[in-house]
């Protein structure tokens, strides 16, 4: 059987529950090489797409991506509501009309959801950017889709976190952090940071599916 | 956190019912979050919009109104507004000759704002963007998201929006507002940090013997942390950098703008002023016009920020044309 539109509003759930509780840690991060509102912008967002998920988990994935990136956009701002939102929109048109969605159709969605982060946001690996979490992660899950899901998505995650942690030592290169130059070397960044939390809620959220 | 408010996640709402009662004569508040010049739309006139993230007051909302800005769109503190924002904003402004947005050069505003004239665009709106970015702390590479748009916006929507008053097109409003970024150069300096209401916690720490050179209106830290200096000093290391950038030179006309950061008083920002006259008086430059006091602010940060924007006789017309705001009023 195939992951249905509950199991992924439920990742949507506890990637919402997840990032509320990394809201002070996301803000510190941010707070260090950016302007102190990662933490709270998600969380804003978030809570609103968590309201809208009754009413979206018995319909298909494709709306439930839709309608929770439409709602990142108009509820977070700030670079993290057009990149989310674009991720999730993406994510959407990928499955589209999709009632149970096959480990390959979720890794097409995410390879999707790159481009469309990478488009909108311009940034490539080592702006140390949430691209940087995001590449790896989506590789890794197409290099394990053909096997176990939770395999793939345990590889995903821990793709993410190595992504994240790879570019802490390097020099920002988009966004906010990156006029701090030399001074943003060896801080975490928090979009890396975030999507590490999206890639662990899929693996969680869905650890018991597929 | 000492702040006078009620809590974080009112501020902005209710800061908007404020301007809008008090104001009421200039500006009307519309959903969702949007300060509109009160008699707009203006059939055939170009309508000017920005927008970005709130604790700058008196920009942008306090801007808007005769001979300024049609339209604002405040964000969350420090926070870009969104694409439903900048589209509600284009469409209240839209009297048919199209719509300008001045973009603060921000990753964040500028997806949001790409994506509203896209929106805009679909509903047959002609919208053209302006992007400024005039902080010299910040190298312009491909390394970097380039500079930040700063004071040199304050003056932009003043000059483009006195433009736009007196009929001219779209493109030549938006050709206005690029020279005004083409010619204007800012930098700014932190004494203190400010705290983000809904963090709760200054954004930086710095020492009460310390200063931060070269900081953003975000408190985000600036490139370089110095032992603090006096005034003559502190305005020296930020006018030197702005007259070299473009550079400056003998001859010039320039508009001073010496701007405070929220928690500066005035008494210090013309101590700032004198200096900033003897400097560039002795570079064989003329300050022509000036405006002095706190129009882009970072809540309650203490520090100033000097912007320079070189004057031909086009931009000093639309300077001296007649504005009524919130926050700047003349020649009405």
């Amino acid at each position: 059987m195939g992951i249905t539109t509950a199991d992924l509003a439920s990742v949507l759930e506890v990637f919402a529950d997840r990032i509320r509780a990394a809201r002070e840690e996301l803000t510190a991060l941010d707070s260090a090489i950016g302007d102190a509102d990662h933490g709270i912008n998600m969380d804003r967002g978030m809570t609103a797409v968590r309201e809208l998920l009754p009413g979206l988990r018995d319909g298909d994935a494709g709306t439930l991506f839709k309608q929770s990136g439409m709602k990142l956009i108009s509820t977070v701002g700030g670079a993290s509501g057009p990149l989310y939102g674009t991720l999730f929109l993406r994510m959407g048109t990928a499955l589209a009309d999709a009632h149970e969605v096959s480990t390959e159709q979720l890794a097409a969605a995410l390879r999707a959801a790159l481009e469309g982060v990478v488009q909108r946001g311009k940034a490539v690996l080592d702006d140390k950017t949430m691209i940087d979490a995001m590449t790896p992660a989506v590789e890794a899950f197409e290099a394990a889709a053909d096997s176990d899901l939770h395999v793939a998505l345990t590889a995903a995650a821990s793709a993410a976190a190595a992504g994240r942690d790879r570019v802490t030592p390097l020099i920002a290169r988009k966004g906010r952090a990156s006029y701090l130059g030399e001074r943003s070397a060896n801080h975490q960044d928090p979009g890396a940071t975030s999507t590490t939390i999206l890639f662990e809620s899929l693996r969680d959220g869905l650890g018991t599916s597929g | 956190m000492k702040k006078l408010i009620n809590t974080p996640d009112t501020l902005v709402d209710e800061e908007l019912a404020g301007m809008a009662a008090a104001h009421a004569d200039l500006i009307r508040i519309e959903a969702p979050n949007v300060i509109v010049r009160k008699d707009a739309p203006r059939q055939g006139k170009v309508g000017v919009i920005s927008g970005g993230g709130s604790g700058h007051e008196p920009m942008h909302g306090g801007f808007v109104g005769l001979g300024m800005l049609d339209a604002a769109c405040p964000g969350a503190v420090f926070t870009s507004p969104v694409p439903d924002q900048m589209l509600a904003a284009t469409k209240a402004v839209s009297g048919g000759a199209g719509v300008l947005h001045i973009v603060k050069n921000y990753t964040g505003d500028i997806m949001n704002f790409e994506i509203a004239a896209e929106l805009a665009g679909a509903e047959g709106i002609d919208v053209e963007a302006v992007v400024m970015a005039d902080d010299v702390a910040v190298k312009d590479s491909l390394y970097t998201a380039g500079r930040r748009g700063v004071g040199g916006t304050v003056l932009a929507e003043k000059i483009v929006g006195a433009a736009a008053e007196a009929g001219a097109d779209l493109a030549t409003v938006k050709a206005l507002c690029q020279k005004v970024q083409d010619n204007v150069r800012s930098m700014g300096m932190a004494l203190t940090s400010c705290t983000v209401p809904a963090a709760g916690k200054p954004t930086f720490d710095i020492g009460d013997d310390e200063m931060e050179i070269g900081i953003g209106i975000h408190g985000e830290p600036g490139r370089e942390r110095r032992k603090l200096a006096t005034a003559d000093e502190i305005t020296e290391a930020l006018a030197t950098p702005i007259l070299d950038d473009m550079p400056f030179q003998k001859g010039d006309r320039v508009l001073a703008f010496v701007n405070g950061m929220g928690g500066t008083p005035l008494i210090e920002l013309y101590v700032v002023f004198r200096k900033l006259h003897e400097i560039v008086a002795g570079r064989g430059i003329t300050i022509e016009r000036n405006l002095v006091g706190n129009y882009i602010t970072s809540l309650e940060m203490a520090g100033c920020s000097i912007t320079l924007l070189k004057l031909d006789d086009e931009l000093v017309r639309f300077w001296d044309a007649p504005v009524h705001t919130p926050a700047l009023r003349w020649g009405v």
